[in-house]
């Protein structure tokens, strides 16, 4: 079972890269070229903040689930 | 000598009485701040009208920094700021300090002259009391959980907790009772007008009672325990989140418990009324009402989840509201949808009513012709079509495309099935939601306690619940735009059914949290005095 939380680190951190594509390039990317004030503001707290939490957090947690952190 | 009687009190005497107050003191100022921050979601269309004008981009703007800023940044931010006071002052003056930010905003909120009296300040103050809001209920629920979990006794601490839990349904119910009450008491000119002001109003009084029920409330026992024997650390945040042995954890809860716990409220809770109302189109007072019913049969629930779990353990119980969830939301909203679907139902003969009206837009010879038309089915539901067009001499007016706008009210059987529906995502939030206060309490030590759990309970819930409505929207906007495209080539349409499409994005974030709650969680770790 613990091979399984160890490879499934792997999984973690491809998630949270298509996370920050979802949210960068399918979602901020058409809101800043949009470029009025109403688009901006979701589009900054896309690509600043959320996306650097989802995508960070996953990839870390990931990281940590391959580095055997996780085995019970 | 003293540290042996604290350990004592929370391991054996436990006081029945001082442990019910406790858990009354701790849920009805959390309570309260939910109602707080419900009330302006709940009224946000009156507030826009008031605060924010839509012909004026910059008014525009700020409402949009209001509603983004409030759940997304500023909760979480509220969380790392007060779960450090917590974990450094104490939780008792912590939860104290985030009551009275939150009583202050809303009450103030209802006191500020609208736009038109003192034009860019209201949206400025409406905007800075939106955001106090979203920082002081960041720091609350933390608090309160933690408080009540640490004078709990061992075996019943899902069971304590879990009144903190119901706080956060039935502060949305209690907003929406009492915007439902101000409404019938006055004409709707009066609460467009004035009335919204009370529900924003009143809440001064119930954060007066909460205080002080709290303020004559003791200091956590193992908090004031870890005090004593100097194992408060002095640096919470970087205990927290700069140690990998703690920060492994804080990721765990995040993305095993309060992510899938985060999309199945708000899918059961918030999307829900968002589909009665803009999918099905029923009506507004009839979907609130089915989510006020639902709420108030299922409210228990999150007691007898907090109970349970006691009994045969918190993750298995999360883990299950997850997947049942996930397996069943399609045929629950596809169930929903024809329940107020018109095409399904049949007609009753001459029971049609059509009534035009024309108005004048302005001092030219510009009317604006409303024709409504009532259609009476034979279960008793209502279609009201309102087609609204511009009657013009001038070319240019003409050829503007006439509004249509559809309300349905459905008939008694659908209004009950659809209560019953909306109950069993209810149920749903109740599994996940009961027991998550005490799992996330068991699974931090008491020193970085109220920080360690109030982030990943507010990014579960603020950022991957908050996103739901704009993820969904995005996805069912997506399938109808290629519905559109096909239909034009004349090709098969890829989407059948495209207003279930928004689902997906609970489907998949609940999915991804199942399999990690499954795989990584212990959910045998009940010790909490560490």
């Amino acid at each position: 079972m613990n091979n399984i939380r160890r490879i499934a680190g792997a999984i973690w951190i491809i998630l949270g890269l298509a996370a920050a594509y979802f949210l960068i390039v399918e979602q901020a990317i058409p809101l800043f070229a949009k470029g009025d004030m109403e688009s901006l503001v979701p589009a900054i707290i896309y690509t600043f903040i959320l996306s650097p939490i989802i995508t960070g957090g996953m990839c870390v947690f990931g990281l940590y689930a391959l580095q055997k952190e996780y085995d019970l | 000598m003293k540290t042996t009687m604290l350990q004592n009190e929370v391991s054996e005497g436990f006081d029945e009485k001082k442990l019910r107050k406790v858990i009354a003191a701790s849920s009805v100022g959390t309570l309260i701040e939910w109602y707080d921050f419900y009330i302006f979601g709940s009224l946000s269309v009156i507030i826009a009208t008031k605060f924010f004008p839509s012909d004026n981009p910059t008014a525009a703007f700020l409402s949009t920094l209001a509603t983004f800023a409030a759940g997304f940044v500023v909760r979480p931010f509220g969380a790392l700021f007060f779960g450090r006071l917590g974990d450094l002052l104490g939780r008792k003056y912590t939860f104290l300090v985030t009551l009275l930010i939150m009583g202050f905003s809303t009450f103030a909120i209802g006191l500020i002259p609208s736009y038109s009296s003192i034009g860019f300040l209201a949206p400025i103050l409406v905007l800075t009391l939106r955001l106090l809001q979203g920082l002081a209920l960041g720091g609350e629920y933390g608090g309160a959980a933690t408080y009540v979990a640490e004078h709990a006794e061992p075996n019943k601490r899902g069971l304590r907790t879990a009144w903190i839990q119901t706080t956060a349904s039935l502060g949305l119910f209690i907003s929406l009772l009492v915007i439902l009450a101000t409404k019938k008491s006055m004409s709707l000119e009066a609460f467009n007008d004035w009335g919204w002001r009370i529900p924003f109003l009143i809440s001064i009084v119930m954060v007066g009672i909460s205080y002080f029920i709290r303020k004559n409330m003791d200091e956590s026992p193992l908090f004031a325990q870890a005090k004593e024997e100097g194992k408060i650390v002095a640096n919470p945040l970087k205990e927290s989140f700069g140690k990998k042995l703690n920060f492994k954890f804080v990721l765990l809860a995040l993305f095993g418990a309060t992510m899938g716990q985060g999309v199945v409220w708000y899918t059961g809770q918030f999307y829900a009324l968002s589909f009665l109302q803009k999918v099905a189109n029923i009506e507004f007072e009839q979907s609130n009402y089915i989510i006020a019913i639902s709420l108030a049969a299922g409210t228990g629930f999150f007691i007898f989840f907090g109970w349970l779990s006691d009994k045969i353990g918190r993750k298995g119980i999360m883990l299950a509201g997850m997947l049942l969830a996930i397996c069943t939301y399609r045929p629950i909203y596809q169930a929903m949808y024809e329940l107020a679907d018109i095409n399904l139902k049949t007609e009753k003969p001459n029971s049609r009513q059509v009534r035009a009206d024309y108005h004048m837009i302005d001092a030219s010879v510009n009317l604006s012709k409303v024709t409504r038309t009532i259609y009476s089915y034979t279960d008793g539901t209502q279609l009201l079509e309102e087609k609204t067009e511009k009657v013009s001499h001038i070319p240019s007016v003409q050829r503007e495309k006439a509004v249509l706008k559809k309300t349905v009210h459905v008939g008694q059987h659908a209004f009950w099935m659809l209560i019953l529906l909306v109950f069993i995502q209810v149920i749903y939030v109740t599994m996940v939601y009961g027991p998550i206060a005490a799992f996330l309490v068991e699974m931090f030590p008491t020193a970085i306690r109220y920080t360690s759990m109030s982030l990943p309970y507010h990014i579960g819930n603020g950022i991957f619940g908050g996103l739901l409505p704009a993820v969904a929207t995005y996805l069912a906007a997506k399938a109808n735009s290629a519905n559109e495209v096909a239909m034009a080539a004349g090709q098969a349409i890829p989407y059948d059914k495209p207003y279930l499409e928004g689902l997906w994005y609970p489907i998949i974030i609940g999915g991804v949290c199942f399999v990690i709650g499954l795989l990584y969680i212990n959910g045998k770790d009940r010790e909490i005095n560490d």
